[in-house]
Order: structure tokens, then C-alpha cells, then sequence
């Protein structure tokens, strides 16, 4: 029993981080209907920053991961403004293209020796690993402090959704552009507003990652991103609760087909846990089916 | 808008058109640098020069080019040419660099690659190109031979996987006194399977118990759940035969679920990269150690601390004694044809670096094997294995 408890909170723990990359991919689909694949690969750049900044730069834990989020916060902003906002009004598969280049750029483009390098890295840890006993299973420091990063940036990220202004106008543009429009709202500012959030959450899920599985190099976002997007389609895309609870599924599945079936599954288990979802309920765990507008 | 856009296209196209013309300058000048008269030998060599193992590259690098420096860039009254390529550790990518080197650069022989996963593909490329291949360090069997056909112009200058899985498991039964055995390994990795497997076969006939056999994939990152079933078997070894940067990633995981076991791995731990601190106690198999009393030894070791200020791990030193080995076989055949090389290769004996070389008729040779230990930071030599 203590056993199965312990594995749930390392599935907890993978569940947490592809919270934070979830909840971009869902926010950016719920705004402008875009699948946003480069935001796997921002979430690789986040994680490098952070190392980086604990590392290189000296700062503190707390402040590297700010550091690191608004650094990505302004990547993501500019992405949007590079690759998606030019072709707003083109078919939906050029911004898609676009999305796989800005992917493909960003990881050749970290792989240079000038850049991060193409090399993987074995990094270290910016506080010693302590083991505590809960109810007789194993839980780490490291744990704990993913949670809570995870947590309080959930509950910041509600609160700005539903008790701000802006906030409100992001419903608002995800609900409908061109009323939102008419009302006054600056669209194309939410919208970067909006990528800025994501590309932050997405970092701040980097740098947890990288220090909870200490090794990190430019192809890394590419799993975690992909396992991510499946959390949001299986929470129900553009949904914000969906893609966490879709993210926490995803990691329990992830840990417990390791642990319980066989470790060479896993994968193949998470993506037809995936397939099963859609055939049954094409829309996600949490979303409905919407009328068609006339 | 429209004027922009054709600015940049134009700007474009005088770009690529000065990058072509960059580009068809080179093979020119190549003839003419050359003197005419002197004959050349081109000897390639492949190795991951970056990627997730580059140290491999590195080392191996240094130990060829000393090789080569060491006999005057020249053998049999050819001057030597020696041309590089990086796999990146990636198969695909080493047979785009074998293929390279065999049909547009011309080269008669290749030392590489490095990983049993790269050196594999390259074999079918240098046998059907008729090119000999020595891989410095491929310890997988299909290297040579695969489904029971020896490739006729491939050879390495280590020992092969079962060797080394089962040395690793006589150890941990007799030296250790293991009872218990942990493995964990890439399923996609020809190298780790072969230890693995010839670890788990020799363990269980020594009348060890395997509690666990789990696989993962090159680029897992969470062991979590593997480990934490793992640390509840409180196995007495948990033996981990992959390169240092995932040995050290898994290493860390595992002291952090409270896994006590000794670790144990083989030659991949051999990089100054390996995380010494979490890793320490563990042993290895592997090719060399610098702290052999042998004199051949240390020679080398001071000769490669002359010239590039360190101390030559397992990996330089195999790619000196395979350079060094074709080298001799070249002499020895007097020509530049690689079947002639090959057979000169095949009769050889010599005493190299890392002990006493002779070829099997699947082009393996015969050689010893040592023990290593990490200890206090360091690689500690704890005893030679004989076959």
C-alpha cells in the first residue's frame, strides 16, 4: 500500500510539471485556435534559464524561476508576434507550419555551440535532496516544492482569469474576437498578453523539471511538450481546469504503467489512454459539445 | 508590402548564390595543394564528436591523432590524410558520415565509431564498399558478425559484450558476494542490451537472483517509478551498463528513492564527465586503467599527458591501439588496398597499450579486462580479468 502511495506522488510530481505546459497549450487553442508546437521547446528554454540562473548567474532559487519566466514570457510574445500574428487571417494550417518551424529553429537554434550547445548536461541541484516519511511511503523535498510552485501558480493564474480585468477581457476574446472587438477590447494585445502567461507557466514548468530530473539538453521539451498537449486534448482543449486535471492523468498513467505493468509500455499506455478518451468523449474529460453557431 | 518582400527575396537569392559559389571553390583548391608525385592514403575516422557523449569523441580523437602524429603522418611510404566525421551518436547520422567517407573522400580504412549503435550500420557501409573498418571500442558481437556472417573488413580493438556482462557478474558473485541483482537498461541501445543480457545469463548461473529487469528509453528523464519498486527489493547490486550521463541521471534518482545497492556498470562509465560524488563506490568493467603497473602503459600514459595535459581514459587509449594496429597492418601489407590490409590485419599480434592482441576468426581480439572502482572522486584499478 505504502508502495502504491509513493508511486502516486511521483506520478504526482510528472503530473504537476505537464500542468504548467498544459495550461499554455490550452490557453493559446482557447484564444486564437492555434496548437502552439513551439511551446514545448519554450518550455526547454525556461528549464536551461533557470539551471542557469541558479547556476552561472548566482541568483536564488525563488528568483531564478521568476527570472527565468519572464524571459520566456518575452520569447513567447515574440513568437506570436513573428510567426502567428502575420498569418492571423491566413488558413489555419499556415500557423500550424509556423508553429513546427519555430519549434524546429528553437531547438537546432539552442543546439549551437554559441547557445546552450548540443550536448546533454548533468545539472546540479540548488538544495540538498532531504527524504521525509509520510504515512510509510518516501516523499522528497523536491516534491514538496514542485507542488507548491505548481499550486501557488495556479491559484495566481485563477485569480488573474476571474477577478481582473484582463482576465476577463481573455474570456471575453476567447468567447468571441470580433464582439469582444466592438466592445473594446484590444485584441491583439490579449492575445500577447496571453502568450506571455503561457510561455511564463511553461518556464516556470522547465525549471521544476530540471530539478527534479537533473539533465537537461535542447531536445528536451519534445516528450514532456507532446505528453503535455495530450493532457490539454484530454482535459478538453481551451478548457483551463481540463488541462490540469487532463495534466494529472497523464502522470499518474505515465508513473503507474511504469510501475505496475512494465516500463517499456509506458509510453504506448499514455498515448492510448489518449485515443480511448477521444473515442469515447471527443471533446475531453471536461468539455461539452458545442452548438454549432449560425 | 509586395516591395518588401521582393527586397528580401532578392537579398535571398544573392545570399544563396554567394553561399553556392563559397561552396564549389573548395574541391578546386584540393588538387592543387596536392603535390602530384606523393602518393596518399586517406584514413577516415568516425566518432560522436558532440551530442549526448561527446567526451567518447574527444578522447577518441586525441588517441587517433596522436597515432598518427607519432608515425610522421605517413606509413608504407604514403602520406597520410586523415579525415574526420561526427555521428553525433546517432545511427543515421554515422552512415551518412561512413557513406561519405567511402565513396566521396576515398579513404581505404576508417577507426570508428565509437557506439555499438553507430559502429553497426557503419559495418554494412565499409563491407559493401570494401573499406576496412577498425572500431576502437564496439563491444556489441554484430559488430563483426551478424546472423552468423563475418564481415570480412571489420575488426575492433576491444573485447566483446559477453565478455564484459560476464565478467561484471563473476565479479559481483565472487568479489562482491552478491546475491540479488537490480538491471536497468535502453532498449534501444544495441551496447546496453548485449551487457545487459550477458549480465542477467552469467548472474543467474552463478546462482544470483535478478529482482528486477526493467527497460527505458534514451531520452527518459523520470526513473521514479522504476526506482522506487526497485529500493522495496532492496537488491545487492543494481547493475546500470549505460554511458556515464544517464548512468550518473539514474544514479542520482536512486540514492534519492534510498537505494543502498552497490552500482555497477561497464566501460560506458569510463568519461571525466561520470558524476563521481553519486556514483562513488560503484564498479566497472573496462579496457585499461592508467594505474597498470605494465611499462607499456606508462609510456602511453605520459606521452598522452605531454601533449594534451590529461590523463587518456579507456577511449583514447583503444583508439591508439587502433590506429596504431591498422597502422602496422598497412606497413605490413605495403599497399593501399584495403583487401590486402585487411588480410595483414587479420595475421597480426602486438603488444599494445591495452594488452596483447591477437584476432579471432570473427575479427574480436583476445585480451584481458580490468576493474575499476570510483573512489574518493577518483578511478581506482582493482584487478585484471583474463579471458
Amino acid at each position: 500500500m505504502t508502495l502504491v502511495l509513493e508511486q502516486i506522488f511521483n506520478g504526482l510530481q510528472l503530473g504537476f510539471v505537464y500542468a504548467l505546459i498544459a495550461l499554455g497549450y490550452t490557453m493559446v487553442y482557447g484564444i486564437i485556435r492555434l496548437i502552439n508546437f513551439a511551446h514545448g521547446d519554450v518550455f526547454m528554454v525556461g528549464a536551461y534559464l533557470g539551471v542557469l540562473g541558479y547556476t552561472a548567474w548566482g541568483l536564488p532559487f525563488p528568483l531564478a524561476i521568476v527570472v527565468a519566466m519572464v524571459l520566456c514570457a518575452v520569447l513567447g510574445v515574440s513568437i506570436e508576434r513573428v510567426a502567428y500574428r502575420p498569418l492571423r487571417y491566413a488558413p489555419r494550417i499556415a500557423a500550424l507550419i509556423s508553429a513546427i518551424g519555430v519549434s524546429l529553429f528553437l531547438e537546432y537554434f539552442c543546439s549551437l555551440k554559441f547557445v546552450f550547445g548540443p550536448n546533454y548536461r548533468v545539472v546540479s541541484r540548488p538544495f540538498e535532496v532531504v527524504n521525509f516519511t509520510v504515512g510509510g511511503a518516501n516523499l522528497s523535498n523536491i516534491q514538496i516544492v514542485v507542488a507548491v510552485v505548481v499550486v501557488v501558480l495556479l491559484a495566481l493564474l485563477q485569480y488573474m482569469l476571474f477577478h481582473t480585468k484582463v482576465g476577463k477581457a481573455m474570456r471575453a476574446v476567447s468567447y468571441d474576437h470580433d464582439a469582444a472587438r466592438l466592445m473594446g477590447i484590444n485584441v491583439d494585445s490579449i492575445i500577447s498578453v496571453t502568450f506571455a502567461i503561457g510561455s511564463a507557466l511553461a518556464a516556470a514548468g522547465g525549471v521544476l523539471y530540471a530539478v527534479a530530473y537533473p539533465r537537461i539538453w535542447p531536445f528536451l521539451g519534445i516528450m514532456p511538450g507532446l505528453k503535455a498537449f495530450t493532457a490539454a486534448v484530454l482535459g478538453g482543449i481551451g478548457i483551463v481546469p481540463g488541462a490540469v486535471l487532463g495534466a494529472i492523468i497523464m502522470g499518474q498513467v505515465d508513473v503507474l504503467s511504469a510501475a505496475f505493468i512494465s516500463s517499456q509500455f509506458r509510453d504506448a499506455i499514455a498515448f492510448s489512454v489518449l485515443i480511448l478518451v477521444l473515442l469515447v468523449r471527443p471533446t475531453g474529460v471536461l468539455g461539452s459539445r458545442q452548438p454549432e453557431k449560425v | 508590402m509586395r516591395r518588401k518582400i521582393a527586397t528580401a527575396c532578392a537579398l535571398l537569392l544573392v545570399a544563396s548564390l554567394l553561399l553556392t559559389v563559397g561552396c564549389a571553390q573548395k574541391p578546386e583548391e584540393k588538387p592543387s595543394a596536392q603535390q602530384p608525385q606523393e602518393k596518399v592514403i586517406r584514413i577516415g575516422m568516425i566518432a560522436p564528436l558532440t551530442g549526448d557523449v561527446k567526451t567518447f569523441g574527444e578522447s577518441t580523437k586525441n588517441g587517433f591523432l596522436l597515432a598518427l602524429e607519432e608515425a610522421g603522418n605517413q606509413v608504407a611510404g604514403f602520406k597520410i590524410e586523415p579525415v574526420m566525421g561526427d555521428d553525433r551518436n546517432d545511427p543515421t547520422e554515422a552512415v551518412n558520415v561512413a557513406t561519405k567517407l567511402c565513396t566521396q573522400d576515398k579513404v581505404k580504412a576508417i577507426v570508428g565509431s565509437v557506439a555499438s549503435k553507430c559502429s553497426i550500420p557503419v559495418s554494412e557501409v565499409c563491407e559493401a564498399n570494401k573499406v576496412v573498418q577498425i572500431s576502437p571500442t564496439s563491444t556489441n558481437p554484430r559488430v563483426t558478425v551478424d546472423l552468423g556472417r563475418r564481415k570480412t573488413y571489420v575488426f575492433r580493438a576491444c573485447f566483446i559484450d559477453p565478455f564484459q556482462g560476464t565478467v561484471g557478474a563473476k565479479f559481483a558473485l565472487d568479489n562482491l558476494k552478491a546475491k540479488t541483482a537490480a538491471v536497468l537498461y535502453d532498449q534501444g541501445n544495441d551496447y546496453v542490451i548485449g551487457l545487459a543480457s550477458y549480465f542477467r545469463d552469467a548472474f543467474k548461473a552463478g546462482g544470483g537472483e535478478i529482482v528486477a529487469w526493467e527497460a527505458y528509453t534514451k531520452d527518459d528523464v523520470d526513473f521514479s517509478a522504476v526506482l522506487t519498486k526497485i529500493a522495496k527489493l532492496k537488491p545487492d547490486i543494481l547493475y546500470l551498463p549505460d554511458y556515464y550521463n544517464m548512468v550518473s541521471l539514474i544514479g542520482k534518482q536512486a540514492r534519492q528513492k534510498g537505494i543502498k545497492a552497490v552500482f555497477l556498470g561497464g566501460d560506458g562509465w569510463d568519461s571525466s564527465d561520470l558524476d563521481f560524488e553519486t556514483m562513488e563506490g560503484g564498479y566497472f568493467t573496462n579496457h585499461y586503467s592508467p594505474e597498470d603497473p605494465r611499462p607499456e602503459v606508462k609510456a602511453w600514459v605520459e606521452k598522452y599527458q605531454k601533449k594534451y595535459g590529461s590523463t587518456p581514459d579507456a577511449l583514447a587509449t583503444l583508439a591508439y591501439d587502433a590506429t596504431v594496429l591498422l597502422l602496422k597492418a598497412i606497413e605490413k601489407a605495403g599497399s593501399d588496398d584495403p583487401t590486402k590490409i585487411r588480410d595483414a590485419l587479420q595475421s597480426l599480434e602486438m603488444d599494445t597499450v591495452s594488452g596483447r592482441i591477437s584476432f579471432d576468426k570473427d575479427g574480436n581480439p583476445v585480451k584481458p579486462a580490468v576493474i575499476l572502482q570510483i573512489s574518493g572522486g577518483k578511478q581506482k584499478y582493482v584487478a585484471t580479468v583474463r579471458p
